[in-house]
């Protein structure tokens, strides 16, 4: 099969099948050059930025939220197309028909929605409250059967975030495809797997199937109707690269307007344009100035998608994220760099347009990248704070060379894997509920199955694994069952039309659990084996609420294998008990080690743990060790987490190093190479995942007390980037206390 | 039997003690009371985490992957005070590859320094002054002692940063940068000046420990100053 559109391509399998990696593979182009053909914004683009920002600044006033149309659910068709700039603007397509006017989405949940409008000072319109009187929302669906435990276990903070009144997200749609096929290509190919399945025996889940794919295909048409509102007719595949980034986003876009998902990440499409774009340029139809300005202007694009959030939410994942994700770099099978020109202008963004959060740029670093790529990128990192860093040399022989990051940390191939995420347990607080019987320390109430409480005044550290290990097991199936509960009913009350129409009809499915409260546990488990460790019961209750510990205890995050090796096992221990559950639609179990920011939340939620940590306190985010704990520098922090075993933890092991510039280095130079050396050597023992952040806690001290000095200033939290003054004052407390390495 | 060191701690990551990064070994004790120091708590002889060289070196063997470029930085306290455990440790520490830096006053005994410089890859020197009046007066140190070592170092030919904290109104005059390089080019294994700043960060370990610190009232020399001061010395040692 040929069209006109791909003349000029390497043809491949990629024509007769939906196979873009082999597009990829047959025709993208490695660089393994500097950062010098890089070029600044035109005047276009500094003139479009100028207006954004503006609105940004507005959308700060205003409190956080510019706008609401809260007359209107939001779809693929129900709003009037938008512009930022119809004049100017060489992407085009918004959510609303505004500049970051939010829409409403209720499918996940009517009560969280018009919540998030009231905090904002509006009101959910008499029509849409109508329009759900008879509507199942997901939401609805879960409450209605979710059991007695899963709601103790919710209400005391056991698990927590989960995505029961939101869209569950963390599913990347392949949205290259729309690009480079077009829309009519993907609903013969789906309509064939249709007819093709529809002679099953019908069984449940072939008619959920069946179901699922008229939906997919009706919204690829809806996709394709979206696009010819704003004047495009996207049937055939993209001819230039303005219409491979034009159609690509509309892909995207029409997501964000179906789905309001946690994380709603781009993928891994800067090498894929490379190839649109080094095709333009041997026609002579592109200049280096316009590949940039397009990548510039589809990048302010997905700096304005939002998504309406109630301030509860926020407090769970701080600084109104969407999880753009973008993958970058990387290495192919065959050797070769994935990187590309379009790598680079996809980092230089950052400069061209400032700093920010989004798109959540992940570089897939390999040992094997080209050195000035490698050193690009610390330079990025320097500069702006903005990137996060994963280890493609670990995840590719798991997951090929076209995966990408879905959220902070997890990996999938695209259109081929999905997942149905799963939020996290607090295993800090398993251990409090193990030793108070399964009672919550906090609320006095049962959540667990009855047990005799521990007995004595100090802790024993055999006692306490075998109360353990008699919680854990009640805990992966309590989590399992809540997760099912969750996944049916979002497969059945709000479906990803969208994106699952841009996945393969045969997709591979993870169920993403997590892990909270990581540190925190092993560190009092070495507590209670290597110092002493006494109970203070409350004297009306019973319940053991505070712990006193004499004696020194090595804390995970030291190298120490003593404690390390703790924390290991209990990852493990873990781990061992999910795979033994029964899970929704077959799906394989994944573990991440990874809390956004609700690290303060969980904190907040639990009491005083035997590692000394008081009642209310914040967790260390991910899998970083506690604050303060670190006494042996950097490297041995890394060190120790750099042991928790991937093999466990598929779903991503986040990890967030922060240092004062003059503790990497003297001169710029220095720090470059120096920085180089830590992700080389970090990912060299396999390691997953590294936030870094080159700054001076004095810069965040001032930015926390002057806000508006500071609009672009970008950080890495757990997994993702945020600008800090979108932080909660008491999430920004909790970045500066974190540990900065500054020894000099 | 193998030597003992003790030490005062360890540092995963250095990146402004030698080339690249590095893993940086505190010793505990120092002869010299050189009225800016930093780390008064390494003064003291009597304290310090008793380690075989063999267990110090299986430490940093961990972190191997980091340091390619770097290696390791011995310093102190004064390394050269525990000279047999430096020795050993820097043999083993060459034997499995990993460069050696020794960070050090030169207040040594020049026998025993003669063994450890025999594994010692660079020489970070600390040249604090140009004069024995003002060695003996803020350092308490006897200079001839550090030309000896300096004159050791070079005859071994083993290359040497030179390292000298600025303090303001004690040492920061063109006049005393002009001076410095002039001593230095005697020593012509010298491959790099740093000029450190002086700084005020240590104030609160002085506060801990209550020993007065002399410098309490100088202010701290600023970049700027950094910056024109280095502008003194010959372009091939900034």
């Amino acid at each position: 099969m040929n069209t006109i559109q791909w003349e000029g391509f390497v043809p491949g399998t990629w024509q007769d099948t939906i196979d873009v990696r082999d597009f990829i593979q047959h025709n993208y182009t490695p660089y393994e050059g500097d950062g010098a053909f890089l070029t600044s914004p035109t005047e276009r683009t500094r003139k479009l930025l100028h207006k954004l920002e503006n609105l940004f600044a507005l959308e700060r006033e205003f409190g956080g939220v510019l706008d609401i149309d809260t007359n209107t659910v939001t779809s693929l068709l129900n709003y009037k197309p938008g512009y930022l700039d119809r004049e100017n603007e060489l992407i085009v397509g918004l959510q609303t028909d505004r500049p970051l006017k939010r829409g409403v989405n209720p499918f996940g949940g009517l009560r969280m929605t018009r919540d998030a409008c009231h905090a904002y000072g509006y009101e959910l319109s008499r029509k849409v409250e109508d329009e759900f009187l008879y509507r199942t929302t997901h939401n609805d669906g879960v409450f209605r059967v979710y059991n007695k435990e899963t709601r103790a276990a919710r209400h005391c903070g056991l698990i927590t975030g989960l995505p029961d009144a939101y869209g569950r997200g963390r599913i990347i749609g392949d949205y290259r495809r729309v690009a480079l096929y077009g829309i009519n290509r993907l609903i013969e190919e789906k309509q064939r797997d249709k007819d093709r399945l529809s002679l099953e025996d019908m069984d449940v889940d072939h008619i959920r199937q069946q179901e699922e794919l008229y939906q997919q295909i009706n919204f690829l048409g809806k996709l394709r109707d979206m696009a010819a509102l704003y004047g495009f007719d996207i049937t055939k595949p993209a001819e230039t690269t303005q219409e491979a980034i034009q159609w690509l986003y509309f892909g995207y876009l029409g997501a964000i307007k179906e789905q309001n998902g946690a994380a709603m990440s781009l993928g891994r499409v800067s090498t894929f344009l490379d190839i649109y774009i080094e095709r333009d340029f041997r026609k002579g139809r592109l200049t280096e100035e316009q590949a940039q300005e397009l990548m510039d202007d589809f990048v302010m694009k997905l700096r304005m998608a939002r998504h309406l959030r109630t301030p509860e939410y926020n407090e769970l994942f701080g600084g109104d994220p969407m999880w753009i994700t973008e993958a970058l770099g990387g290495m192919g099978e065959d050797g070769r760099t994935l990187v590309t020109r379009n790598t680079f202008r996809m980092l230089h963004t950052l400069y061209n347009l400032k700093p920010a959060a989004e798109p959540n740029l992940t570089v897939l670093w390999s040992q094997n990248l080209p050195e000035s790529f490698k050193r690009f990128c610390a330079k990025v990192s320097c500069d702006t704070d903005a990137i996060q860093y994963e280890n493609d040399d670990l995840m590719r022989p798991q997951f090929g060379d076209d995966y990408a990051i879905a959220c902070c940390v997890s990996a999938m191939k695209i259109g081929k894997q999905m997942q149905f995420f799963g939020a996290r347990a607090n295993l800090a607080k398993l251990l409090l509920m193990a030793l108070n019987g399964g009672r919550d320390e906090k609320q006095n109430i049962q959540v667990g199955p009855v047990h005799e409480p521990y007995q004595g005044e100090y802790l024993d550290y055999d006692k306490v694994l075998e109360l353990l290990d008699f919680y854990r097991p009640w805990l992966a199936r309590m989590y399992a069952n809540t997760m099912n509960v969750i996944h049916y009913m979002h497969d059945k009350y709000a479906y990803e039309k969208t994106q699952m129409a841009l996945h393969d009809t045969d997709v591979h499915r993870f169920m993403a659990f997590g892990i909270a409260g990581m540190s925190v546990l092993a560190d009092s488990l070495s507590a209670i084996r290597y110092a002493r460790v006494r109970c203070i019961r409350d004297e009306e209750t019973g319940l053991i609420t505070d712990y006193e510990v004499s004696g020194e205890y090595p804390a995970f995050g030291n190298d120490d294998d003593r404690v390390d090796r703790i924390a290991c096992e209990q990852v493990e221990a873990f781990y061992r008990e999910l795979a033994k559950q029964k899970l929704y639609r077959g799906a394989e179990p994944t573990l991440s080690i990874l809390t956004i920011t609700s690290n303060v939340v969980y904190g907040k939620k639990t009491g005083s743990t035997p590692d000394g940590r008081k009642a209310g306190e914040p967790f260390a985010p991910g899998a970083n060790p506690m604050h303060g704990r670190e006494k042996n520098g950097a490297l041995a922090a890394l060190n120790s987490v750099a042991k928790l075993s991937y093999r466990y933890c598929k779903d991503g092991i986040s990890n967030t190093f922060s240092i004062v510039p003059q503790a990497l280095g003297k001169t710029e130079a220095d720090r470059l190479t120096n920085l180089i050396a830590i992700l080389d050597g970090y990912f060299g023992q396999m390691a997953h995942h590294l936030n870094v952040n080159v700054l001076n806690r004095e810069t965040l001290i001032d930015a926390y007390h002057n806000p508006e000095k500071y609009p672009n200033l970008t950080i890495r939290v757990s997994g993702y980037a945020v600008n800090f003054y979108k932080l909660t004052r008491e999430q920004q407390r909790e970045v500066i206390a974190r540990t900065f390495h500054e020894t000099m | 039997m193998a030597v003992i060191g003790y030490l005062h701690s360890l540092q995963s990551l250095g990146a402004v003690d030698g080339p690249g990064l590095r893993y940086v070994v505190f010793l505990q004790g120092c002869p010299s009371r050189c009225i800016y120091c930093h780390n008064p708590d390494t003064w003291d002889f009597s304290g310090g985490t008793p380690y075989k060289p063999a267990a110090v070196v299986e430490k940093i063997l961990r972190y191997r992957s980091y340091l390619k470029n770097g290696g390791v930085t011995v310093t102190g306290g004064e390394p050269l005070s525990q000279p047999e455990f430096v020795a050993e440790l820097f043999r083993l520490l060459q034997a499995e590859g990993i460069h050696t830096a020794l960070d050090t006053s030169g207040v040594c005994a020049p026998d025993t320094t003669r063994q450890v410089l025999q594994y010692t890859n660079l020489v970070l020197a600390d040249v604090k002054f140009c004069t024995a009046d003002a060695y003996r007066r803020y350092c308490g140190i006897d200079f001839s002692q550090v030309v000896q070592f300096l004159t050791l170092v070079r005859e071994m030919g083993i290359p040497m940063w030179a390292r000298h904290v600025v303090v303001p109104g004690l040492n920061d005059t063109p006049e005393d940068i002009r001076s410095l390089a002039a001593f230095l080019a005697a020593y012509p294994n010298t491959e790099k000046v740093e000029l450190l700043p002086f700084r005020k960060l240590c104030l609160e370990k002085y506060r801990q420990l209550s020993i007065p610190f002399p410098l309490e009232n100088t202010p701290e020399a600023s970049d700027a100053e950094m910056t024109r001061l280095a502008e003194y010395l010959p372009p091939s040692l900034r």
